[in-house]
């Protein structure tokens, strides 16, 4: 080769285009905070429709998981995450779009060993270290209230 | 030119008969879309899962490539045939059916060429009355083995490459009519250190360099030797890069480059980011377009170089790099 690879790898990061963030950017910003928008609305209607406050909130959660994976099984989800970018994933229906995908995706390889074994695969590691994470700061809290 | 070892070979009596290709939807989209021989409905056609689908792709390509030439299962020595499955599933799979006698081969995207060098070279040799080089990739099944779910919505970065859905096959026999096989460079592995698993390009285009390079020093030929050099799927990014690594030796070969990857697809209105890739994305473009351009003699010399990416998911995960590979074959109208 007339190259070093140090040297390759150079070359190869100017010839690769990066993201269009002026582009990206407000997409992303406006999708994501029409979902916060949307679960907004849904919290006001459950409340005047007399749910308390927690109530709400709960139904808010369900409501926005289910259209996240209704939209995945639709196959509309991952077109609007394509202009979206972290708009969709960052919000609780990018959570349930990551377990829903593979679900559908697996299902061919049967229930056990696809859908089930699979469905994890990209939501696992944030339940393990978002658990993990809940547990130090419980026992963080928990010594300091100790004083 | 670097120094090199490694011989081209060179064949007296190796032409193809016939080939052909199918593909699906997006593919027949683009702007060659009207010269493949079959589109496979809605990509999945009768199979139940990605993979047979795949597996009837291939099937399908023989079946056609068999067909234009009047030529029965019974009547086929060998094929040479590989994907980018585990397993090389899609080839054995598809091709199981046929009960001919059967090679398989692993050279990621740089398989159709692998599979048009090895075929010559066991046609040329006496070897065998015919082979057949046989390949196939799916964005289904390869999106769900090597990346994500079909629907997770995950971002391709622009320098990520979209893996076509398509398979090719060309039967080849002792010398008879045009397109000619005249000489073959089998790739060196080449690891130029890029560990992007979105950035193919980058890791094929060092090895198409070094394969052409040394194909060009032992043949004694130039670009302008060639009416097209044709590679698999570089994309935008590793066209880039192979033009700069060649003008750094002084040579120009923009005017005589054509990458499949970029022809494929319709990059303005497709979502293909920087082009097309897989196994089936240089097989169907030399099967549905350019063996038809060197047979009618619009084409006269060309040098094919399938690249690949010898991607491992899993070294990957454990910090390794992507080593690439290209294997040029000469073709010929005379």
């Amino acid at each position: 080769m007339n190259i070093s690879n140090q040297e390759y790898g150079e070359l190869a990061k100017r010839m690769s285009p990066p993201s269009a963030m002026y582009k990206t950017l407000p997409l992303s910003f406006v999708i994501g905070g029409g979902i916060c928008v949307l679960g907004e609305a849904l919290l006001n209607l459950y409340g005047m429709l007399g749910l308390s406050q927690d109530d709400a909130g709960a139904l808010t959660s369900m409501t926005l998981i289910f259209l996240s994976a209704l939209f995945t099984g639709l196959k509309l989800y991952d077109r609007i995450a394509q202009h979206a970018g972290a708009g969709t994933l960052v919000p609780i229906t990018g959570f349930a779009n990551s377990v829903v995908s593979p679900a559908l995706d697996f299902k061919s390889e049967g229930y056990v060993l696809g859908l089930g074994a699979k469905m994890f695969v990209i939501a696992g590691p944030v339940i393990v270290y978002g658990i993990s994470a809940s547990i130090i700061y419980g026992i963080i809290y928990y010594i300091t209230t100790l004083f | 030119m670097p120094v090199c070892r490694g011989k081209t070979f060179k064949y007296e009596k190796a032409s193809i008969l016939s080939y052909a290709a199918v593909v699906g939807k997006a593919e027949s989209d683009g702007p060659y879309g009207g010269e493949f021989d079959e589109v496979l409905e809605d990509n999945k056609d009768s199979a139940e899962t990605w993979e047979q689908a795949e597996a009837l792709l291939q099937s399908k390509a023989l079946k056609h490539a068999m067909g234009k030439a009047e030529l029965k299962p019974e009547d086929m020595d060998l094929l040479v045939a590989g994907d980018l499955l585990n397993q090389c599933t899609g080839s054995s799979y598809g091709l199981k059916d046929y009960y001919i006698p059967f090679l398989g081969i692993y050279g990621a995207c740089s398989t159709f060429a692998e599979g048009l060098l090895l075929a010559g070279a066991m046609v040329n040799g006496g070897y065998v009355g015919n082979a057949a080089a046989v390949t196939s990739s799916h964005f289904s099944s390869a999106e769900r083995q090597f990346r994500f779910p079909l629907n997770y919505g995950g971002v391709r970065t622009p320098t990520a490459q979209w893996t076509a859905t398509a398979a090719g096959a060309a039967i080849v026999v002792p010398e008879s009519k045009p397109p000619y096989i005249r000489a073959a460079t089998v790739g060196k592995i080449q690891d130029m250190g890029i560990t992007d698993l979105n950035n193919m390009g980058a890791a094929m285009a060092g090895a198409a360099y070094d394969t052409i390079s040394r194909h060009f020093t032992h043949m004694g030929t130039h670009p302008e030797s060639y009416d097209l050099i044709i590679t698999g799927d570089l994309g935008q990014v590793g066209s880039d890069i192979l033009s700069d690594l060649f003008r750094r030796d002084g040579v120009s070969i923009d005017k005589y480059h054509k990458d499949c990857g970029l022809m494929l697809y319709d990059r303005e209105k497709q979502d293909v980011h920087a082009g097309g890739s897989g196994c089936g994305c240089s097989a169907s473009m030399m099967c549905g377009h350019f063996l038809k351009r060197i047979e009618c003699g619009d084409l006269k010399r060309v040098l094919f170089c399938a690249t690949g990416a010898l991607m491992s998911p899993t070294m990957v995960q454990q910090g390794g790099s992507i080593p690439g590979i290209c294997h040029a074959v000469e073709i010929t109208a005379k």
